[in-house]
């Protein structure tokens, strides 16, 4: 695994704590809109360092708390229709007041839920949701495949932030996940005014440009841009692929109808001709799956990693926000002389932020790459195994196509040596008995 | 394996033997081999070699055209260690196999001629030129030469015409030697009887089955050859779009750290997967060949069923025209007007011809009626003969099919399944590779 530090602060209360207990230990004066600790509490820190171990994201063992997303239905009012689905959970954390909630959502209360996560948690990276509704495709909103994409993508977000070490100890998760009425909820938290603060802040700071970003954020920044580019070729490649492997099928349908209707002139020629048919038509629905394999696990998949592109791209800004901000205040606490000890302690409490922030980027980095890794891998296996599958059952299902023709016998006389060896431990391993027509041609 | 053919002929020898798809095509000669003509007894045949000349045609303009080299040398057993005897050799150009095989046509008409390959690559698909000096349709047209040499002298009855020996030994006055044969007159003709239109009465059934049967064989083949075609353009996208994942996992894995070595790999599996479309289509070439082989064959077997019909119209119009003379004599003889005519009108009108007169049209209707009988006798004959000889060669032919369509569907098959190993080998090893590095 690759280099990962437990921030230093921590590493001391890590020995002392009892891995089943949930304490609240003590949080540093940094505030957090929504109160929830900042990622010293111990069950955070615990699941960090057990994650340290392991190469492989958490077993279903060591979790203990599971998210379920399923159920879509449509919701009618008056003013709009839209699709809610059911979030089942089951815990046994004792934050949670029982073990199992069920609720409904819908997409704005994922957005919602999301942007308050980014909020509270700049810098750590905040996996994505399926995209909005976007009209250009032909895709319906209401229509089934979406519907489905959508709340598989639901699924893994919710289960991507309840494997997250701190951000599954959020209050709005929690709130998210057992409030059985999102909508007071969605009310509070800092208003709309407040985040364009914020935002105009952040671009003011980005104008004024940051003094010196430290060299590993520089190569973190290029590794963005870099992965960003390769994922979206390797996206792009893929839909080409599927979009010529459907021409591909569509072309292939139409051999075994030819075939077929060839075999109805023919005598002698029937079975072989008609075994063809069939043989290409087993070729086609297996084309047919390979496509819908690489539709459902590669392409979401890949499309995934995508927006998380997109994601690290906002995290690196923000982080870069955060360190401007500080310098900003430092370059004023340096040259403004009244007032220098609030300022001071502004300056402190910002370097402190920027700390932090820092770290919890870091940290959460190399459990990004480590789950990005994971999730790519196991999607390529997929496909590659689907592919081999693929040929397999193609190469077997052609063996008793063959067995089939040398059974109607073949003609004597020479034949290059590899097809009649074939041939020959073919009609033995198999003991076919002989045809009359074979019979007649051995004479 | 060869052992079983219990001939002591040679095979004959294939010209290039690089490449494995024609092992097949080794097969189906070495049947026709084995058919024993006195022909193929003496003599082995094949066209070696293709090469590109410039000379000024018959309009004294210059032009490129290929030249294709035939081998002959007898057909004898080399001792151990010894060395073949040097070939006889000599060139021909693709217009004077044509000439060959429109003798052949208008000579044995009731024979199921074998085709040439084709002049013009039809049933393309994009990569494939439709230019004739490409040098792979060139290639594809050596070998189809070479296919059609062999079919003519493995057959029983055009093994053993002379100027067909000829064009396998005589280079240079092979010209004269066909025009002086005088085909050419028949040749008009043929093409006349091919293309008109007439109404047989009584049409034998077998040739009214068997021209149907090639009609429905070309609709078919025609089909899944155009299907080929389009199929073959198709996978070619898929597999070439696969190399452009060749070159972006390339890329990535230089921005990556563990997964590096997993992403190169991957990226080298997916170019050559992407480089093996190549052989997988050429071995698809070589069975859309065999299949064009005998889509051609179809227009022979028509051609040979359209003879039929006219030979048999001939018959019936000699029958028809014999039996027309005799109701004249008839007629004439008992003086009874049966039938509406011009003479029985003006004979009424303008009186009875005189005795002498009746006699010596009488004579002369006689006569007529002699010459009559002795064409029916004549077509009669040559329709037997005609429909004899034809249906031993149909008989022959469509062994020949069956067994030859059924070799090329089973190496389509086999092939198939091969280029499957091969295909998931890559993709097996690819999955294995990335599997330990990412």
């Amino acid at each position: 695994m690759s280099g990962q530090t437990v921030p230093a602060d921590f590493s001391g209360h890590m020995l002392d704590l009892d891995e089943d207990e949930d304490l609240e230990v003590f949080s540093k004066n940094t505030s957090l809109a929504d109160g929830s600790p900042m990622p010293n509490s111990p069950s955070s820190m615990v699941n960090q360092y057990r994650l340290e171990d392991e190469e492989e994201q958490q077993d279903t063992y060591t979790k203990d708390i599971f998210v379920s997303v399923d159920n879509p239905e449509s919701h009618i009012t008056a003013i709009e229709t839209f699709i809610m689905y059911r979030v089942v959970t089951k815990t046994t954390r004792s934050e949670f007041d029982s073990s199992e909630y069920e609720v409904r959502r819908r997409y704005q209360d994922f957005l919602w839920l999301r942007s308050r996560l980014e909020e509270n948690h700049p810098t750590l990276i905040v996996h994505p949701l399926p995209e909005k509704f976007v009209m250009k495709s032909m895709v319906e909103r209401f229509n089934n495949d979406f519907i489905e994409t959508r709340r598989k993508a639901l699924h893994r977000f919710l289960n991507k932030i309840s494997d997250h070490p701190i951000l599954s100890c959020s209050e709005h998760f929690k709130v998210f996940l057992t409030a059985e009425e999102l909508m007071s909820h969605r009310k509070q938290g800092p208003g709309f005014l407040s985040r364009m603060g914020e935002t105009v802040r952040a671009v003011a700071n980005s104008v004024r440009g940051l003094r010196s970003r430290p060299e590993e954020f520089t190569l973190m920044q290029e590794y963005v841009e870099d992965f960003s580019s390769k994922i979206c070729s390797v996206d792009k490649v893929t839909q080409r692929i599927i979009k010529e492997q459907r021409e591909y099928l569509d072309e292939l349908k139409q051999y075994s109808p030819t075939y077929t209707q060839w075999a109805e002139s023919e005598e002698e020629l029937a079975e072989p001709l008609k075994g063809v048919a069939s043989c290409v038509e087993r070729c086609s629905k297996e084309t047919e799956e390979q496509i819908q394999h690489l539709s459902e696990a590669l392409v979401p998949a890949l499309h995934e990693y995508v927006l998380c592109a997109e994601t690290l791209k906002a995290v690196m800004r923000r982080r870069d926000n955060i360190q401007a901000e500080y310098e900003a205040k430092n370059e004023a606490l340096a040259s403004r002389k009244a007032d220098q000890e609030s300022l001071q302690d502004e300056v402190d409490g910002l370097a402190d932020r920027v700390e932090l922030a820092n770290n919890a980027l870091k940290v959460d980095w190399s459990r990004w790459q480590n789950s990005m890794r994971t999730d790519l891998r196991s999607a390529f296996i997929s496909t590659s195994e689907k592919n081999v599958e693929y040929y397999e059952k193609r190469a077997v299902k052609g063996r008793p196509l063959l067995i089939e023709k040398c059974h109607l016998g073949r003609g004597k006389g020479a034949r290059t040596p590899n097809l009649s060896v074939q041939l020959v431990q073919q009609v033995a391993i198999n003991h076919l008995p002989k045809d009359k027509v074979f019979c007649k041609r051995i004479e | 394996m060869m052992a079983d053919s219990a001939s002591t002929e040679e095979v004959a020898v294939i010209g290039n033997t690089d490449i494995t798809s024609a092992e097949s095509e080794n097969n189906i000669i070495n049947t026709m081999v084995e058919r024993g003509t006195a022909l193929l007894r003496k003599m082995e045949i094949n066209v070696a070699e293709a090469e590109k000349r410039t000379g000024k045609n018959t309009v004294n303009m210059q032009e490129t055209y290929t030249v294709y080299l035939i081998e002959t040398r007898p057909a004898e057993s080399v001792p151990e260690g010894g060395t073949p005897a040097t070939p006889d050799t000599l060139w021909r150009r693709y217009s004077e196999f044509e000439l060959l095989r429109m003798y052949l046509l208008v000579t044995y008409p009731y024979i199921i001629v074998p085709p040439l390959p084709e002049k013009r690559a039809e049933f393309v698909w994009h990569k494939l030129s439709a230019d004739n000096l490409d040098p792979d349709f060139v290639e594809r047209r050596r070998v189809g030469l070479e296919n059609f040499l062999l079919r003519v002298a493995s057959h029983p009855v055009l093994s053993n015409d002379k100027i067909f020996f000829l064009f396998l030994t005589e280079e240079k006055g092979w010209r004269e030697e066909v025009l002086d044969t005088g085909f050419q007159d028949k040749v008009d003709s043929r093409l006349k009887s091919l293309s008109a239109m007439f109404r047989v009465k009584n049409p034998d059934k077998r040739f009214t089955a068997l021209k149907q049967y090639s009609d429905e064989l070309n609709t078919v083949i025609s089909q899944l050859l155009r299907v080929r075609a389009r199929v073959a353009d198709r996978l070619y996208g898929v597999y070439k779009v696969h190399g452009n994942y060749g070159r972006v996992f390339s890329e990535w894995s230089a921005i990556e750290k563990e997964m590096g070595d997993g992403l190169q790999s991957a990226g080298h599996h997916m170019d050559t997967y992407a480089a093996s479309i190549d052989d997988i289509l050429e071995e698809e070439e070589h069975y859309a060949d065999q299949l064009k082989e005998y889509l051609f064959y179809t227009d022979a077997v028509r051609s040979v069923c359209r003879k039929h019909e006219l030979i048999q119209y001939e018959l019936e119009m000699a029958v028809q025209d014999l039996a027309h003379k005799k109701q004249q004599k008839e007629e004439l003889a008992t003086g009874t007007v049966r039938v509406f005519s011009l003479k029985g009108m003006t004979s009424k009108l303008f009186g009875q011809e005189s005795q002498e007169q009746r006699e010596s049209r009488l004579a002369a209707l006689d006569q007529s009626i002699q010459e009559g009988e002795e064409t029916v006798m004549e077509k009669n004959t040559e329709c037997k003969e005609f429909v004899r000889t034809a249906w031993e060669d149909i008989e022959r032919f469509k062994e020949q099919k069956d067994k030859d369509l059924r070799e090329a569907l089973i190496s389509y098959a086999i092939m198939q399944i091969s280029m499957c190993k091969k295909t998931k080998g890559e993709d097996g090893s690819a999955a294995t590779r990335t599997e330990p590095s990412i």
